[in-house]
């Protein structure tokens, strides 16, 4: 069966990709994160976290209690640069 | 950019925020609730069924009747509500990047409280990013908020309260619920919920999964497959559903990444959805002014979260001084012991265990820390 699994679907990455990325020696979900993109999408991992997180546990296995999620960092939700540096700031 | 302070800062106006929301400013602190959402209520006003429990929890009344007592008491207490408003990131000492009708705000409080509520959980299989696949919570929001069926013929995967609930509404809404799928080998969610599925002549099936779904550009169909011990498909076993629509009730996750970001202790929680913030009897965290309440602690629902909003609320207006502490001991002991029935019995078992666990790992941080 070749049918195509996405997991991050924001970035395209698919499960072959993640799981070659942690035979490449991921061994968290950021490490999984720099090789491939997945959770830098538009959603941030908000929906593909968590199965990134089961598969690095799968994978190295590691406890899922020692898989937290990627690492948190603002912004958090889709921000318009514009709101940051507008012309009133420059 | 603009800097705003007040006493108390609340991120969700959902059961759990506007619980909180409530307390602190009726104890006489100035409050200010942040929601990224239209409208007030979480998940409170898509909740069109009778709550269970005691009377005490207003079991027999409809989740959204819930809701607009209690928005119609935040509103009367003082407590300001930014809608539309989205917090972007927290800083180490608690202070909110915040986007409120287009503009910056910092927004500096005494105490934060965070409940941010928790998120769907998702499952990854051919077809599974076709339009037509969505968790059951969007699809709930389509029908009892937006009033949009998402679509005529509908296979739900997940037979938790959830995926059992609306199922129901579903077909209320004038939906058909071609079938519901189980993984586990049996039923998750109440049988008062499933007898009502099974007499509308809906079929579940156990011990079964999603194997992909079919379509070019949108759902025309599912494959489902029966799972032997460690969920391992068997194969032969297929079947095929025409259906437009595949809903996913496959659990929640709490929306951590504010509580993270603040460097908050985390322990791992099966049973409450994942990794969890350690938090005190008051909702406190292990970053002192940051306090949690509702489905962000730990996914249960929306009984627990408004008893968990209030014992935070309550808190944050005792350390402000707002509350003597006598005042403050007798408000918790009510509170606790209501979230303590709620914990209880057969279905409550497995979360008060893990609030046990969570609780505890609070206790021995902070042993530790004054090692």
């Amino acid at each position: 069966m070749s049918e195509e699994i996405l997991i991050c679907r924001c970035q395209e990455v698919t499960e072959q990709e993640i799981l070659d990325a942690i035979a490449d020696g991921a061994a968290t979900v950021d490490g999984v994160k720099r090789r491939t993109r997945a959770c830098m999408g538009l959603c941030q991992g908000k929906t593909c976290g968590r199965l990134v997180q089961q598969m690095v546990a799968r994978g190295t296995g590691k406890d899922p209690a020692d898989v937290p999620p990627q690492k948190s960092r603002m912004p958090v939700r889709p921000v318009k640069i514009g709101v940051f540096g507008g012309q009133d700031d420059a | 950019m603009k800097t705003i302070q007040t006493d108390v800062a609340i991120v969700g106006a959902g059961s759990a925020g506007l619980s909180a929301a409530y307390q602190a400013a009726t104890a006489g602190a100035d409050v200010l609730v942040i929601d990224e959402n239209r409208l007030p209520g979480g998940q409170l006003f898509k909740q069109i069924h009778k709550f269970f429990g005691s009377r005490e929890h207003q079991a027999g009344t409809r989740g959204y009747r819930i809701g607009q007592e209690l928005l119609s008491r935040v509103e009367k207490s003082g407590a300001r509500v930014w809608l539309n408003t989205l917090v972007y990131g927290m800083e180490k000492d608690c202070s909110l990047g915040v986007i409120h009708n287009g503009e910056h705000y910092v927004v500096r409080a005494k105490k934060v409280i965070v409940a941010a509520g928790a998120k769907e959980n998702y499952m990854a299989f051919p077809g599974s990013t076709l339009p037509g696949v969505m968790g059951a919570g969007a699809a709930q929001t389509m029908i009892n908020v937006n009033r949009v069926l998402p679509g005529e013929r509908i296979l739900m995967l997940g037979s938790g309260n959830v995926g059992l609930i609306v199922s129901y509404q579903l077909m209320q809404a004038g939906a058909e619920v071609v079938a519901l799928v189980e993984g586990a080998p049996r039923i998750g969610g109440y049988g008062v919920h499933a007898g009502k599925i099974r007499r509308a002549g809906v079929p579940i099936y156990t011990s079964h999964t999603i194997k992909r779904v079919l379509g070019t550009n949108a759902v025309e169909g599912v494959e489902i497959v029966e799972v032997g011990p460690g969920f391992v498909p068997i194969p032969g076993t297929e079947k095929k559903f025409d259906v437009d629509t595949v809903c996913l009730a496959v659990g929640l996750n709490p929306m951590t990444e504010l509580i993270w970001m603040a460097g908050c202790a985390f322990c791992f929680l099966p049973a409450f959805g994942g990794h969890v913030p350690l938090h005190d009897s008051n909702m406190e965290t292990t970053v002192s002014g940051l306090y949690v309440a509702g489905d962000v602690t730990g996914v249960e629902e929306a009984s627990s979260a408004m008893e968990e909003g209030n014992l935070a609320g309550v808190a944050a207006a005792e350390s402000l001084g707002l509350l003597s502490p006598e005042q403050a001991a007798e408000k918790k002991a009510e509170i606790t012991a209501r979230l303590n029935t709620l914990r209880s019995g057969m279905f409550g078992e497995r979360r008060r265990t893990a609030k046990e666990q969570q609780l505890n790992s609070m206790k021995h941080y902070r042993a530790k820390e004054a090692e």
